[in-house]
């Protein structure tokens, strides 16, 4: 990853809120106030080409989103994200976001729900490139369809079935031949493997990692399973409730963290060298978006917390092109 | 059809939902055969001028062959006097045939819906003859002949009615379920007050202004048909937009209106297909009362309201009533076994 290459994807602040106000009448009637689920504050990442991007974090912490909003099916409330230079957090019309739609594609968490049960796996992998119109030809539009599927690994024959034909892996990689029918760049993957059995996960991001290296794909991923980032990514941006705690290169992450909660996190996964040592269990329940803790959102739940968490919001902190904000980093320091 | 082997019931791969819910639909045997009996009436009261009419279908005459159905021939064509169109039911034409040779092949019955019988030797409504099997009615057509082609409007009349009903439903439906939010809430209200027109009174105006007419009446119908519909097809939209998959197509970059045909729609079909023979019996009944209160078509079209309404007026002249109760007892209750059957087959429950 050389530093002076610009980034194929740029947030800048990427921000995003959910307006969960009750109705308008309620509002008057009852006097409540308006609220907002704070799913993305501030969010700074780069990712730069051909490179494995990890965003991990517990469940509603709003990794999903900033995916979502990276291909365009949420808006950011504010901030920028680049993509290969333009930002296209302002593009406003459908017409100008196509071209980047082309280059950018979304694998899906579920398999068994991303896949139109009444089309068949050839209606499936072709639509994207029916849409664009990449390939001209019903000859041709089935020759890359037969393409993508061996380079899935999967038979042309397939072509002709019903994804519910289907085991859960071979419907990921029909997933993955769908999105890479119009050569994108970039590929968010939502946890593409959470919904899949054990012994299958590992193939698919064999698959994913070997697509990578033949087709220079960037990826966004998108998951919570620690041993996925091991495996596949080179960097990491831990979240916790819409902000982004740390991020850094994988190695780092796994040898060295820097903020508490990717500490606390890293305590979580089980391994051979732990035996017989007792585990600091994570104290606390995650606290509602709605109504985020004051300060640094994560000083309930941390053991270094101190009197400036509960005041102050942690400020990013540029360590090499290693980010963390935390205020007991700092003050270690 | 055929070419797939029916294993119990069971979904082998092959089979499509469409064709699994066919083989389904199948197997409700009182359904089918409805369907069965219906499309066969139906298709009989499509040619409904080859079956009954008071022109021949053929006449040979001096070696050539005249089609009376499809082209107007003077009486002078068949050697006769006047330049008029021939009057195939005169006694004369009959002469002139037998004094040239020639033949004329009559359809079964010989009379069309707004043939008058003028050689009846009762008083209309004259009861079942040899001539009129079911009788006439009281300005002295065959009932038969009326019930044949008043049958062919109705179900005309209920299909047209359904499919533009339905397809206004869809599309309502559809853009409310697809967009959501403010979009969904606009049409929301406009339908709650749509539907609070009193649909009956304004047709009753209507016919009073315009000039009774089958367009009239279908598009004031359709005006008020498709709001049941578009509450089905909406909650199915808005339950299928959220799905992974539509998410994946618009992250695909596929353009609303495609989501919403080819994605949207054919998983949403259900009810609408479901409620496919219920709306055409529907419209059929609606046709019917508004002929019967005399609203309806204008006059001297077939219509089986306007039959009953003579059948009311004629108490006595039973076959009347009892004929056209029973065509159109049996038409509703052949739609409603189809739709039985239809929404058994469709029925997610029952795999």
């Amino acid at each position: 990853m050389s530093s002076d290459n610009k980034p194929l994807v740029r947030a800048r602040n990427l921000t995003r809120h959910f307006d969960v106000s009750p109705p308008f009448l309620n509002r008057v009637l009852e006097g409540k106030q308006r609220q907002f689920v704070k799913a993305v504050e501030n969010i700074d990442f780069d990712i730069a080409r051909g490179e494995t991007f990890a965003l991990v974090g517990e469940s509603g912490c709003g990794k999903t989103t900033v995916a979502r909003m990276l291909v365009g099916l949420e808006r950011p409330t504010s901030g920028s994200m680049e993509f290969d230079g333009t930002d296209i957090a302002l593009l406003k019309t459908r017409r100008e976001m196509r071209q980047y739609r082309r280059r950018m594609q979304m694998i899906f968490q579920d398999p068994y729900a991303s896949l139109n049960p009444r089309w068949r796996v050839m209606s499936i992998v072709a639509e994207p490139i029916r849409s664009f119109g990449t390939v001209k030809g019903n000859d041709a539009v089935r020759a890359r369809v037969f393409k993508l599927l061996r380079q899935v690994g999967l038979g042309e024959d397939d072509a002709y079935n019903y994804p519910h034909e289907f085991s859960g892996g071979q419907r990921q990689r029909i997933a993955i031949a769908r999105a890479l029918a119009t050569r994108p760049e970039f590929v968010v993957c939502d946890e593409p493997t959470s919904a899949l059995d054990v012994s299958v996960q590992a193939q698919i991001l064999n698959l994913m990692k070997r697509l990578q290296k033949e087709l220079g794909l960037s990826y966004l991923l998108i998951t919570h399973d620690l041993a996925v980032v091991h495996h596949i990514a080179s960097r990491v941006g831990v979240m916790y409730l819409g902000h982004l705690c740390e991020s850094a290169d994988t190695r780092t992450i796994f040898s060295a963290p820097r903020h508490p909660y990717t500490k606390l996190l890293l305590e979580t996964l089980p391994d051979l060298s732990m035996q017989g040592r007792q585990r600091v269990p994570m104290a606390g329940e995650v606290p509602s978006p709605m109504n985020p803790p004051s300060g640094c959102v994560f000083h309930p739940r941390c053991p270094y917390a101190m009197e400036i968490c509960k005041k102050k919001l942690p400020e990013r902190q540029n360590v090499g092109h290693e980010l963390v904000a935390c205020h007991a980093y700092q003050a270690e320091k | 059809m055929s070419t797939h082997k029916h294993s119990n019931g069971m979904a082998v791969s092959p089979l499509t939902p469409g064709r699994r819910r066919w083989l389904r639909f199948k197997q409700n045997r009182r359904g089918y055969f409805s369907l069965l009996v219906f499309s066969v009436f139906f298709a009989l009261s499509l040619g409904a001028e080859f079956i009954s009419n008071d022109k021949p279908v053929l006449v040979i005459y001096q070696d050539h062959y005249y089609f009376p159905l499809f082209r107007a021939y003077p009486e002078t064509t068949f050697g006769g006097v006047f330049a008029t169109e021939t009057d195939y039911k005169d006694p004369y034409f009959q002469e002139l045939m037998e004094a040239s040779g020639g033949r004329a092949f009559f359809p079964i019955n010989r009379h069309r819906y707004d043939t008058i019988n003028f050689d009846l030797a009762v008083p209309v409504p004259s009861p079942p003859t040899r001539d009129n099997l079911l009788g006439t009615d009281d300005r002295g057509r065959d009932v038969l002949a009326r019930l044949l082609y008043g049958f062919r409007l109705s179900v005309l009349f209920g299909l047209g009615l359904t499919i533009v009903g339905t397809a206004t439903g869809i599309l309502f439906g559809a853009i409310q379920g697809y967009f959501g939010g403010k979009t969904d809430l606009f049409f929301q209200r406009f339908i709650e007050i749509w539907g609070s027109m009193p649909e009956l009174y304004l047709l009753i105006i209507f016919a009073s202004i315009f000039k009774p007419s089958l367009l009239l009446l279908l598009v004031l119908l359709s005006l008020f048909s498709w709001m049941g519909l578009s509450d089905y097809v909406r909650a199915e939209f808005l339950k299928g937009r959220n799905m992974d998959y539509v998410k994946a197509a618009r992250a695909l970059g596929v353009s609303n209106p495609v989501i919403m045909f080819r994605h949207l729609l054919p998983n949403g079909m259900t009810p609408v297909i479901t409620f496919l023979p219920f709306r055409v019996s529907a419209a059929i009944l609606a046709l019917t009362s508004l002929d019967f209160l005399g609203l309806g078509v204008p006059p001297s079209t077939p219509s089986l309201g306007e039959l009953l309404a003579q059948g009311k007026a004629n108490i006595e002249a039973w076959w009347l009533s009892l004929s056209t109760f029973l065509v159109l007892v049996g038409t509703l209750m052949l739609l409603i076994f189809i739709g039985e059957a239809l929404r058994e087959a469709f029925d997610p429950r029952r795999r």
